[in-house]
């Protein structure tokens, strides 16, 4: 049974990832800490091996429908390194709730994000104000 | 391409790397919005460039977990053998619906998984 729910919410994630260009790790997390009985670092850490196949697979999909600036996107992998390095130092540096806590925050920044989008009027009505304020 | 327009990819790209690495994410949180608002991406593209990003950006930090024998591979395939699915099934959907009747449904979802992170 866990691992039919692990195994849906990893469905859901794959799709969230399609719909919206990330990698799914926003449910993956919870579905290897829930139904898989990982620690929240460890299910950060596996959560990331599913998310380079999702994202192989899905900036595929994607660029069949022309949808992928392969050269930037090439190059934003490329110049992360330094963030990432810093970022794995201080997940394994801190409490795992503090973790917990900051993954909460980040889920509900990421809620906002997406609510701002859906409600803001569709592009190219609001494109000569935003010209005009820059 | 004009040194403006690779700073604010490096910008982009240290800042993803960092959520990447701190929260067990791959990044494209930060890369979405910003490729869109920065410079000046469409939504489908924002999201199909993000996806390649995230590719590279998780890779070197599934790299930075294993060193800490942090990465469970069998469980990884458990969720996300599934996921490969999902993601296919999600980029085609984005090409043929509206994305903000869906966005808002996830927005939900993120919402519900934030809760449950707090509480347990």
């Amino acid at each position: 049974m866990e691992y039919v729910a692990a195994g849906a919410l990893g469905f859901a994630g794959g799709m969230l990832g399609g719909l919206v260009g990330v990698g799914g790790g926003v449910l993956f997390v919870p579905a290897l800490a829930i139904f898989l009985d990982q620690s929240q670092v460890h299910a950060e850490a596996t959560s990331l091996l599913a998310i380079v196949f999702v994202a192989l697979v899905g900036a595929w999909r994607q660029r069949g429908y022309g949808n992928v600036r392969v050269r930037e996107g090439l190059i934003l992998g490329a110049l992360s390194p330094l963030g990432v390095a810093a970022g794995v130092g201080v997940s394994n540096a801190i409490p795992e709730r503090a973790l917990e806590l900051l993954f909460a925050g980040l889920a509900v920044v990421i809620a906002a994000q997406l609510v701002r989008r859906a409600l803001a009027p569709p592009p190219g009505s609001s494109r000569g104000a935003g010209e005009g304020a820059r | 391409m004009p040194r403006d327009r690779l700073l604010r990819l490096a910008a982009i790209a240290t800042a993803a790397g960092a959520f990447s690495g701190l929260l067990g994410v791959g990044g494209g949180t930060i890369v979405v919005p910003f490729l869109i608002l920065w410079l000046g991406y469409g939504d489908r593209e924002a999201t199909g460039t993000s996806l390649a990003a995230i590719a590279v950006i998780a890779a070197y930090a599934t790299v930075g977990q294993a060193m800490y024998g942090n990465v469970d591979v069998p469980k990884a395939a458990l969720v996300g053998a599934p996921a490969l699915a999902g993601v296919v099934a999600g980029a085609a959907v984005q090409q043929r619906l509206p994305e903000r009747a869906v966005a808002l449904l996830f927005a939900a979802l993120l919402i519900a998984t934030a809760v449950e992170l707090v509480v347990a």
